[in-house]
């Protein structure tokens, strides 16, 4: 099976490169015979990824230990799902997983569009070509995860601990998925620009896959911020590294793109700048592949350091000035049909929204290559970390949660005072009536009262917005209230799915300020001791360790202990937490010891505790026991995020077409129905 | 003046804040990235560079690491070939943190030599790579 994945790997390498050629070809000589080629190679390059992907998956399943990503990354004891995760837990796997992902979505986009954009496809099946193929080159000449060994070792070293989490087996999947599904509006993108066909045809093409890849990667990085909580035992979720970082910045260029095509499809503005965003967000997914990989800055969390980074900047470098050089060619043909007219206008909350999105990804690339530039520059490296991050985008952030508020409300063109009273002094009292109620309770932090009193006023417009909807529909439909809520969510799913994922938002808001209340407590214990931490609300729990108790699991050899909980006195439960050895089938270890920290969660608060080890031969262990408030909503908040990008983009009716029907009309929909 | 002047002013005022704002948290929160041998160069030049706050970036010496769980107290030295520098560090250490793995310590050096460190993270090559390898398994990356 592995060697039949090696032959499909360079098959698909050849194919690949035939089916560039001729679709570029095909389309700038109208040549339809080499353009239906190319479109049956993106077939066939898909088929031969899917062979090569059940040849790893089943030398991984079997414990084919000769194959030497097979041996690097699981052993005989390692659970059967760990084991399947294995296939992208390593640098080759990865660009496997990789390679096929971006095939099977390419495969998809021709088999829905082929019959509408006719001028199209040509381009977008060459484009998309090329990046497999660039994979796939990737794999066969420096990374293949087929190589073999000389000998077949007994047993295999086994997955890192720290990956044997359900999260982890997830997470990294998910943003794979956002990350290559930024291709297909990339290659629409592409697609536009060669064949002048600049109209709306492409935006109406790509918005599904837009909301698709945001939707990814949002539930990617919430994802592996749970993982990096749950797992890494620090006691925060978010640390500005690199590799964060990175993912992060297309998620950026994404949401701004989101909003910003509702003013090109609207008002035919910011042609130049949507076709920028698009090419930038996959600039930036490819970027971050660089980052990951490559080790030219360090990061806690990167790939091992190897050649192929520089496979990457340098693939980086040819598809920007290519993309970059058609955008400029273009450039006379994408005047904007409307200009600004009003500074109080939606158009001018969106751009905005825009400018700020944007500025805060370019102070994060900024921060994340600073040692870089520093270097360049001064000749020493100089590192900023999060409190950089956090001063510069503290205030940005604010100043977004305010316009995710504004936006959607404000009218096009040109907001009358009347349109501002009738839709702001609802949200404007909550603002402040939040404000005032946390001075009064003597929240201490400025920036935390800032993001509730402004958290306040986006849930009022968003509540307000279902509220005068449900109502209208009610009046004029004689509905029930399930009913009139259902049809006006169901009929207008992108907007209304918009406002749930604003909601998401605001929780994630919620969640972060409250880590501005975060408390840390560090304790040496011995079984019937306790100890006391104080939460930022005024109670106390306390901590007595029970007992500490060693046994053997399948691949892992536990310390773990047990500590009663106790909240002002009152006991509430046990928490656990361990230290675990893992071992291969061999009895040897493996990996250094890993800690599974105790969470105990709720709407209010965390208790996280940590347990650090104990004197050798005693049981007198060490703790650090981290108060956490209002986590739960980041995870949550995180979901409510999902389901509303999954409203919007659920196929039938209130899609596109229903959407891009209501041209500008003062107050969206509430208004029209009622005038 | 007209909507395109008046957003122009205002991008402009977030703009300037923004820039302002990560000049000065770079002044105020930047701090330099060394290896040993950077470090000790500078050391020799210029001696009030000891009690700067800094990051080394290191490997950690085979066999150096000595913990002292009551006092949470971790010592150990770190290379980079060419110089080396032992590290006090109090805390709790990461999982990934042993012999001869990758690590950067934040913190200042004393004019002992002994480099104090506040924040201690460790790299295993790759979060993704294994870190030991037990005899008769391969080693996959020599990084």
């Amino acid at each position: 099976m592995a060697d039949l994945g090696n032959i499909a790997l360079w098959i698909a390498l050849l194919i690949g490169v035939w089916g560039c050629a001729t679709a570029f070809v095909g389309g700038l000589k109208g040549r339809p015979d080499l353009a239906s080629s190319a479109e049956r190679a993106m077939y066939v390059v898909w088929g031969l990824l899917a062979v090569a992907s059940l040849g790893l998956v089943y030398a991984l399943l079997t414990h084919d230990f000769n194959i030497e990503y097979v041996a690097s990354y699981t052993s005989r004891n390692l659970p059967l799902w760990y084991t399947w995760s294995a296939f992208y837990a390593g640098q080759k796997g990865s660009l496997l997983f990789w390679a096929i992902v971006v095939a099977t979505f390419g495969a998809v986009a021709m088999l829905v569009n082929r019959g509408k954009y006719r001028e199209l496809m040509p381009y977008v099946s060459g484009t998309v070509l090329s990046v497999v193929t660039f994979f796939v080159a990737v794999m066969v000449f420096s990374e293949n995860p087929f190589e073999r060994l000389p000998f077949t070792p007994p047993d295999g070293n086994g997955l890192n601990p720290q990956l044997q989490n359900p999260g982890m087996t997830i997470h990294p999947p998910l943003l794979y998925l956002g990350y290559t599904s930024i291709t297909i509006p990339f290659a629409f993108a592409v697609a536009a620009l060669v064949s002048g066909k600049l109209d709306t045809g492409w935006l109406h093409a790509i918005r599904k896959w837009t909301i698709l890849s945001w939707l990814f990667l949002s539930a990617g990085i919430v994802l592996g911020m749970w993982w990096a909580y749950v797992e890494l035992g620090w006691g925060g979720y978010w640390a500005w590294d690199p590799v964060e970082n990175a993912s992060f910045l297309p998620w950026l260029t994404m949401t701004a793109f989101l909003h910003s095509v509702m003013i090109q499809e609207k008002r035919g503005m910011l042609k130049k700048w949507n076709l920028g965003l698009i090419i930038g967000s996959f600039l930036l997914s490819i970027f971050g592949t660089f980052i990951t990989r490559s080790g030219v800055i360090s990061s806690v969390h990167s790939f091992a350091q190897s050649s192929i980074g520089y496979f990457f900047l340098v693939y980086l470098i040819l598809s920007g000035f290519a993309a970059f050089a058609l955008l400029a060619l273009r450039w006379p043909q994408l005047e904007a049909e409307a200009k600004l007219e009003s500074m109080v206008s939606r158009e001018a909350a969106f751009l905005f929204n825009n400018l700020v999105l944007i500025v805060i990804a370019f102070s994060v690339l900024w921060g994340t290559l600073f040692p870089i530039l520093s270097e360049w520059l001064r000749g020493t490296k100089v590192t900023v970390g999060p409190p950089f991050f956090n001063q510069v985008n503290v205030p940005l952030g604010l100043l977004l949660l305010f316009l995710t508020g504004v936006g959607p409300l404000i009218a096009w063109r040109h907001a009358s005072t009347a349109n501002l009273r009738r839709q702001f002094q609802w949200p404007v009292t909550a603002l402040l009536v939040t404000m005032i109620a946390l001075v009064a309770l003597r929240m201490g932090d400025g920036w935390a009262i800032g993001t509730y009193a402004l958290s306040a006023f986006v849930v009022t417009t968003v509540t307000q917005e279902f509220w005068r909807g449900v109502g209208a529909r009610m009046r004029l439909h004689s509905e029930s209230v399930p009913l009139a809520f259902a049809r006006l969510v169901g009929r207008n799913r992108r907007r209304y799915g918009g406002y749930v994922v604003h909601i998401g938002i605001v929780m994630l808001f919620v969640g972060f300020a409250g880590m501005a209340f975060k408390s840390d407590t560090e304790a040496t214990l011995n079984p019937g001791q306790s100890v006391e931490a104080r939460s930022p609300y005024g109670h106390t729990y306390r901590l007595q360790l029970q007992s500490i108790s060693q046994f053997e699991r399948q691949n892992a050899f536990v310390t773990q202990a047990t500590l009663e909980v106790y909240k002002n006195d009152r006991y509430i439960g046990m928490l656990k937490s361990e230290k675990r050895q893992h071992r291969n089938s061999l009895n040897e270890n493996t990996f250094e010891p890993s800690t599974e920290v105790g969470i105990r969660s709720d709407i209010r608060e965390d208790l996280y505790v940590v347990y650090a080890g104990s004197v050798q031969g005693t049981e007198q262990s060490v703790f650090r026991i981290t108060i956490n408030p209002l986590v739960w909503w980041v995870w949550y908040g995180g979901m409510v995020l999902v389901l509303g990008g999954l409203i919007s983009m659920w196929p039938g009716g209130g899609g596109p077409t229903a959407a891009s029907r209501r041209r500008a009309e003062p107050a969206g929909y509430v208004a029209q129905v009622k005038e | 003046m007209n909507a395109r002047g008046k957003f122009i002013l205002g991008g402009a005022l977030i703009l300037g804040t923004v820039g302002y704002l990560m000049a000065s948290g770079i002044r105020e929160t930047g701090v330099y990235y060394l290896t040993p041998a950077e470090l000790s160069a500078r050391i020799e030049q210029d001696r009030s560079f000891y009690n700067v706050g800094l990051k080394m970036g290191a490997r950690v010496v085979k066999g150096s690491i000595a913990r002292d769980v009551a006092t949470q107290t971790i010592t150990f030295r770190v290379t980079d070939g060419t110089a080396s520098y032992p590290v006090v560090f109090r805390g709790l250490a990461p999982d990934t943190f042993t012999d001869e793995v990758d690590v950067v310590v934040e913190g200042r050096l004393q004019s002992d030599g002994t480099f104090h460190a506040t924040t201690l993270l460790a790299k295993c090559g790759s979060r993704y790579e294994n870190a030991p390898h037990p005899e008769g398994t391969p080693r996959t990356q020599t990084s």
